[in-house]
């Protein structure tokens, strides 16, 4: 979010509609690395939206967006850069943890990626449910592997959509040391969450969407967190 | 770096694990393509049509058929859980992941012939022995072009409420200029006329096979837009 340097995360005024629905309505920010931005919203507010957007999901009706100082959508240099993880689960229901995780690290050509793989899903604490088959799960554990899966490459950035979804306590505690690790090592996180207190215990700047736009945007050093929670409540009321 | 080919080779291996996983797909695919040469069997009247007239037709109908069946599942597992968006956000190129597909397609197709083609044999007593190898052929090369086809429609079909309507008729005008060839050939090898016969439609059958191919691996980045 500060001006130093070329910006792991940055969209310029970035948009996009589906049809006359403007869900993201020029969106400009930056993410430096070792940065954590948490992104804030009611639902609906396009955040989701905007994720896909610099994940290179979807292409943008307006501005533009790069990570790494590579345009959004890129190629697959790009993409390498980049660690999904989505409310949904985004694996392979017949296939086991570890050859989900396992597949992923190949396609990312991560060296020894069966190592890596069983490595990724230690951190998540999983990795005793390694070659259980995935539909066989818990939406938590399920989770859990989804993250393994995200982070099995060492992004530099994690596009992180709700990632505390469906998590028990020591699953989101195994997941907010990941992402910790994560930025220490030098990566940039952009965390949309409904949780204030989740998002600005890890975050460094924090931002909230309303209908397609930022609307309020700081570093996290500046903002008191009830209040802003409060001010949050406030703005998802108004929106109702 | 990975290689377009290696990465196809992992999206086929993966396809194939699911599919060895659930069998679902492939055992239906089979009961139906067997209950088809069942009801075409009880449906033909010997003493009008000869055997080695109906069989292409026969083989034909269930190859095309059965292969939409099997086709509508590539996509499917990709959008249950969101997959799709797990592999589209990863560095391997749209085209290795249409390779990939098609490549596990078109193992599971061949699969299915293999067991089809004898059945069919066994069912109108058409002895296959000195054309099993060509027939082989056919069935590989029209297998080739189905599968392109199919599974560029089964990735624009897969994301829509209609999938299992929009898969059959956005398919099936592009499988009449690959099915007719090998129907046309395979009829020359049941009616006993050498292989050299059916060159010229084994010929076509390449040169569609090379287009379908090609065409389908250019436009299917196109279907994954949003």
């Amino acid at each position: 979010m500060n001006g130093k340097s070329v910006a792991a995360v940055e969209a310029d005024s970035i948009a996009r509609a589906f049809g006359a629905r403007r869900a993201v309505d020029g969106v400009s920010l930056r993410v430096h690395a070792g940065e954590t931005l948490a992104l804030f919203g009611p639902n609906g507010a396009g955040k989701t939206t905007l994720l896909r957007l610099l994940g290179g999901l979807i292409r943008p009706t307006g501005g533009n967006a790069s990570i790494g100082g590579q345009k959004v959508p890129g190629g697959p240099e790009m993409r390498r850069q980049i660690g999904v993880i989505s409310h949904r689960t985004l694996l392979y229901d017949a296939l086991t943890p570890r050859e989900n995780v396992e597949f992923f690290a190949r396609l990312y050509g991560v060296a020894s990626p069966r190592e890596a793989a069983v490595r990724s899903l230690e951190q998540m604490g999983i990795a005793d449910r390694a070659d259980a088959p995935v539909r066989s799960l818990s939406r938590g554990m399920k989770q859990r592997v989804s993250i393994a899966r995200a982070t099995v490459h060492n992004p530099k950035v994690v596009l992180a959509d709700e990632p505390f979804t469906g998590l028990d306590v020591s699953g989101a505690r195994a997941l907010s040391r990941l992402l910790g690790d994560l930025r220490e090592s030098g990566a940039a996180l952009l965390l949309v969450t409904h949780n204030i207190d989740e998002g600005l215990s890890l975050a460094t700047h924090a931002a909230i969407m309303h209908q397609g736009r930022l609307i309020r945007s700081g570093e996290r050093a500046s903002i008191v967190a009830s209040e802003y929670a409060n001010e949050y409540r406030d703005l998802v009321a108004a929106g109702e | 770096m990975n290689s377009v080919i290696g990465d196809a080779l992992l999206v086929a291996k993966k396809d194939l694990m699911i599919e060895f996983r659930t069998r679902s797909a492939f055992l239906s695919v089979v009961v139906f393509a067997l209950l088809g040469i069942v009801i075409f069997y009880f449906a033909w009247d010997s003493t009008a049509v000869a055997a080695s007239d109906l069989a292409p037709g026969v083989l034909w109908v269930i190859f095309t058929f059965s292969g939409l069946l099997g086709l509508h599942r590539s996509f499917g597992v990709e959008h249950a859980e969101g997959a799709i968006d797990g592999l589209l956000a990863s560095p391997v190129s749209r085209e290795a992941i249409f390779l990939g597909k098609a490549g596990a397609n078109l193992v599971f197709v061949l699969a299915v012939q293999a067991i089809a083609i004898p059945a069919v044999s066994l069912f109108y007593n058409l002895p296959l022995g000195g054309v099993a190898l060509p027939l082989a052929g056919i069935a590989i090369l029209a297998a080739i072009g189905l599968v392109a086809v199919g599974t560029l429609f089964s990735a624009m079909a897969a994301n829509t409420r209609l999938s299992e309507l929009l898969l059959p008729m956005l398919s099936l005008p592009f499988f009449v200029p690959i099915v007719i060839p090998a129907a046309q050939a395979t009829a020359k090898l049941l009616s006993g006329r050498p292989v050299v016969d059916a060159l010229a439609w084994l010929k076509l059958l390449l040169a569609f096979d090379l287009v379908f191919v090609f065409a389908c691996m250019l436009a299917y980045p196109f279907t994954l837009e949003e």
